[in-house]
């Protein structure tokens, strides 16, 4: 039997549980998320192999969702100096790089910016000859004094040519070693928010390195050589090799997790997911087993990128939210007492009146001691607390009607069996780790999202080039190319242009390579 | 008058996105370019057309494009005034104020980079009052007045003078000009007097525009329902609430054209709706009964935030409000809907102003 664990880094806890090759549940584990993260990590992961005494050696597969990404930019810590390359002059003076980011996130990338000309037109015609030279200088530039380097280039959805040939300058002049990030292979079109979120996921890799070095070692220091992979935000996974290359993937892909484990623990695969944790309440939709996407360009840490996210509503509801008496009205958070819960909660012997206080205080959920509160105060919470998830959940349905609603996530013990709106009120077992099984069912993805021209081939021709491709990522990110299955497909038809240009995302999953079970 | 700050260029971009009836671009390239122009210039005038005099010459504005192409492949800065300072060339004469010709989407804001660059004041009207996809859709026209002279300058500097018969020339020369050029470019003209602008424009439309993403900036932060506050601040009809259940797409002639279809939610549950559109939404449909058609606006709102959704943006499961609000009177007129009425764009429908059609109730 080959063992898979998967750990899921929250914003409170840190999970992790070992699923067997019929990804059912053996053990399950919850420890205080760390400031440093890892520690927490080490944590979870020896407290899981001990407690499900399964031989180190049997466990094959590790998955990781974590939050250091989003912390990074979120805390502005841990990033790199990024120099940033556009190809696109004559075009795009109009806005430079970074503009409208915040000034102390920009501050932090130390950016070393160069505009060169370059790049083509929608059509695939050049706008001016990738201007070498500049590139060249940029890179001298450059030196010693940028980490890392993104590049984006006008259209590199359409033809990628003028990125790479920057790329191969770029380890020409400044060694092969330096990491840099293409933007074709980060977004869609849309120059700025695609140069975004390259210059995130270059501002990035360092933390994505670490993390992965980390990650490898509390695995050795168990005994397990496992393969390792992290989740992605669409909810399937890429090996550690891809995830140091595409960070920004790794972004929100906590509530992703939730919401794949919850469907995967319910067996429920369309309605709506509501994961309580320490500090916000994330409620999501489930679609087909997998988290509705937004439609909205997607801000992370301030900056619009058009990063396909999940379609998250939160809430600040959390079993850490403080609670708060002011001029005899009631007043929930936003505040939270996060990991810390277990130190500073009433139910634990700490001065803080939270909402798990108050669940503990109604009989609704145990604690360790029962905390001294006004009983009528605290129903006066509860009502409180409750009309807000409600509203939440309103807010998310799809339609008028009722609709299955999963509870996961550690807070959600404080929520009742009956919410308006909710045709059932599903409690899976294992709800407080879905976070986690979530990262360890998750199967290997792939996608792409580029501008075909159907003037000199047919749409046929273009979608299967698209399926290609993504197959192609896919089978990078560590999948078994046999079983690879397309999950999604989109074409949109581009306007106000001759030649039928039209946008074809395309996203396929499947079991990684090496991997016996069906899974 | 009074002076455009940052704030109201914020407010501005989020109104016109509502103007814009699903099309004229997402108007947050422009917000960046007006906001990069009065960061460097400093604010800009916003007068109204009374103040204009008589015989001052109000040169418009704006992008024309590809709106796909726009937000990948963004202007040098350098297009607005080079396309202005061409037709006061042939004109002999210098511009004593800027205007949008559409206030739908990016253009409302992009006459703001060459008022900043020079210092002149920005006129609070514009030729359409929403966003029209072709030249030849603006009150002007409709008024007769010849669209001449009409620069169109690109990225890379090239640079084209038009003097077409009438619009519909000067739409399709410039309509082809602009694939050649990569897509999208910049055009500044036909100059109007200040005479005209008072007769013939949209008044007070950037004032309007920023009303309204005042209240949605606004409804956010207070959390109160945004759509029923927009339909007070624009005079505008409740449609449906509905999710879009199905999105149908075709191309012809380098136009998007498409159906969405919607099933009612809440108190609309059990209805169904069909929305078609081009580049802007055109007709709503109840069961095959027309509830509102163009050139009244349409708009299709998030029911949460009250943030507008383009066409493009439609995809099976969005929430959403559509609303309509009725079009300026000019477009009511015999020539106004032979110009943009239903049938123009391929609907066998006749017009019937939207407040007419839902007298005595909802749809």
């Amino acid at each position: 039997m080959t063992y898979r664990i998967g750990i899921d880094v929250g914003g409170t806890n840190t999970d992790a549980v070992l699923l067997d090759d019929r990804l059912r549940l053996v053990t399950k584990v919850k420890v205080p998320t760390t400031p440093d993260v890892e520690t927490g990590i080490c944590e979870a992961l020896h407290r899981v192999i001990k407690d499900s005494g399964v031989p180190p050696e049997h466990i094959g597969y590790a998955m990781l969702g974590t939050t250091h990404c989003t912390n990074a930019i979120v805390e502005r810590k841990r990033l790199n100096r990024v120099g940033i390359i556009r190809i696109g002059l004559p075009a795009t003076t109009a806005v430079p790089p970074m503009t409208a980011w915040p000034a102390d996130l920009k501050a932090e990338l130390s950016p070393t910016v160069a505009m060169v000309k370059g790049g083509v037109e929608y059509d695939g015609r050049m706008i001016a000859p990738l201007d070498e030279e500049a590139v060249r200088a940029a890179c001298q530039k450059m030196m010693e004094k940028v980490d890392a380097v993104a590049i984006t280039s006008v259209f590199s959805p359409v033809s990628r040519e003028h990125e790479e040939r920057a790329a191969a300058i770029v380890a020409e002049e400044m060694g092969a070693d330096v990491p840099v990030s293409l933007s074709h292979e980060i977004g869609s079109i849309g120059l700025l928010e695609r140069e975004n979120a390259t210059i995130v996921n270059a501002a990035l890799i360092m933390t994505a390195r670490t993390v992965a070095e980390g990650f490898r070692r509390a695995l050795e220091r168990e005994g397990i050589r496992a393969r390792l992979f992290f989740g992605q935000n669409d909810g399937t996974l890429m090996s550690v090799e891809y995830a140091q290359k595409y960070p920004i993937r790794t972004i929100a892909c906590g509530p992703t997790n939730s919401i794949r484990g919850a469907a995967h623990l319910s067996g429920c695969t369309d309605g709506v997911v509501i994961d309580v944790g320490g500090t916000t309440t994330d409620v999501g939709v489930l679609v087909r087993g997998y988290p509705r996407e937004s439609s909205v360009a997607v801000e992370i840490g301030g900056i619009r990128t058009h990063f396909r996210m999940p379609d998250l509503l939160s809430v600040g509801i959390g079993g850490g939210t403080l609670v708060r008496v002011e001029n005899g009205r009631v007043r929930l958070g936003p505040d939270s007492v996060g990991y810390r819960l277990v130190e500073k909660g009433l139910a634990f012997g700490g001065d803080a009146w939270t909402l798990t206080d108050t669940a503990v205080a109604l009989g609704v959920m145990k604690g360790e001691r029962m905390p001294l509160l006004d009983r009528d105060r605290c129903e006066q919470v509860y009502r409180l607390m409750v009309a807000e998830v409600e509203e939440a959940l309103d807010r998310m349905k799809t339609q008028a009607g009722p609709v299955p609603v999963v509870l996961v996530g550690g807070g959600s013990a404080m929520l009742p069996e009956q919410l308006a709106g909710a045709s059932e009120v599903i409690r899976p077992d294992h709800f407080e780790v879905a976070n986690a099984v979530g990262a360890g069912i998750g199967q290997i993805g792939g996608q792409v999202d580029r501008i075909y021209s159907l003037a000199d081939q047919s749409r046929d021709q273009a979608l299967a080039e698209a399926e290609e491709t993504a197959r192609a990522d896919a089978v990078q990110a560590g999948a078994d190319p046999s079983r690879l299955q397309v999950v999604e497909v989109e074409e949109i038809p581009l306007a106000y242009l001759p030649g039928n240009a039209v946008r074809i995302r395309v996203k396929v999953a499947g079991p990684f390579k090496g991997c016996a079970s069906p899974f | 008058m009074n002076r455009l700050d940052a704030q109201a260029i914020e407010e501005i971009a989020v109104g016109a996105a509502v103007l814009g009836s699903g099309g004229g671009g997402d108007p947050y390239l422009g917000k960046l370019m007006a906001l990069a122009a009065i960061e460097r210039y400093g604010p800009v005038l916003c007068i109204d057309p009374e103040e204009l005099q008589d015989d001052d010459m109000v040169i418009p504005l704006s992008m024309i494009g590809a709106p796909t192409v726009v937000v990948e492949k963004i202007p040098s800065g350098r297009e607005s005034g080079q396309a202005f300072a061409m037709v006061e060339k042939w004109c002999g004469q210098t511009a004593q104020a800027t205007m949008p010709i559409e206030i739908g989407g990016v253009n409302s804001l992009i006459p703001i980079v060459v008022a900043a660059e020079r210092g002149i004041p920005i006129v609070d009207a514009d030729g359409m009052g929403r966003a029209f996809p072709e030249m030849q859709m603006d009150t002007f026209h409709l008024a007769g007045i010849r669209p001449y002279p009409v620069s169109l300058v690109d990225e890379k500097g090239n640079r084209m003078l038009f003097e077409t018969e009438d619009g519909l020339w000067l739409e399709a020369l410039m309509r082809s000009a602009t694939v050649t050029m990569g897509g999208t470019a910049t055009t500044a003209g036909f100059p109007v007097t200040g005479a005209q602008v008072k007769t013939h424009a949209i008044p007070k439309t950037l004032t309007q525009a920023r009303q309204i993403g005042r209240v949605l900036l606004h409804a956010r932060r207070l959390s109160r329902d945004p759509v029923e506050q927009l339909l007070e601040v624009t005079g505008g009809w409740m449609l449906f609430r509905g999710k879009v259940v199905d999105v149908k797409r075709r191309t012809e002639g380098g136009f998007v054209k498409g159906t969405a279809r919607f099933a009612g939610t809440g108190e609309w549950q059990g209805r169904q709706w069909c929305l078609h559109f081009q580049n802007e939404f055109l007709v709503v449909e109840r069961e095959g009964i027309p509830v509102a058609t163009t050139p009244d606006l349409i708009a299709v709102l998030d029911t949460e935030t009250g943030m507008p959704f383009t066409t493009e943006r439609l995809r099976y499961g969005i929430r959403a409000a559509v609303i309509a609000m009725p079009c300026h009177p000019a477009w009511r007129t015999e020539k106004g809907l032979e110009t943009v009425g239903p049938r123009y764009f391929g609907y066998d429908l006749d017009y019937v102003p939207v407040e007419q059609r839902l007298e005595g109730g909802r749809p």
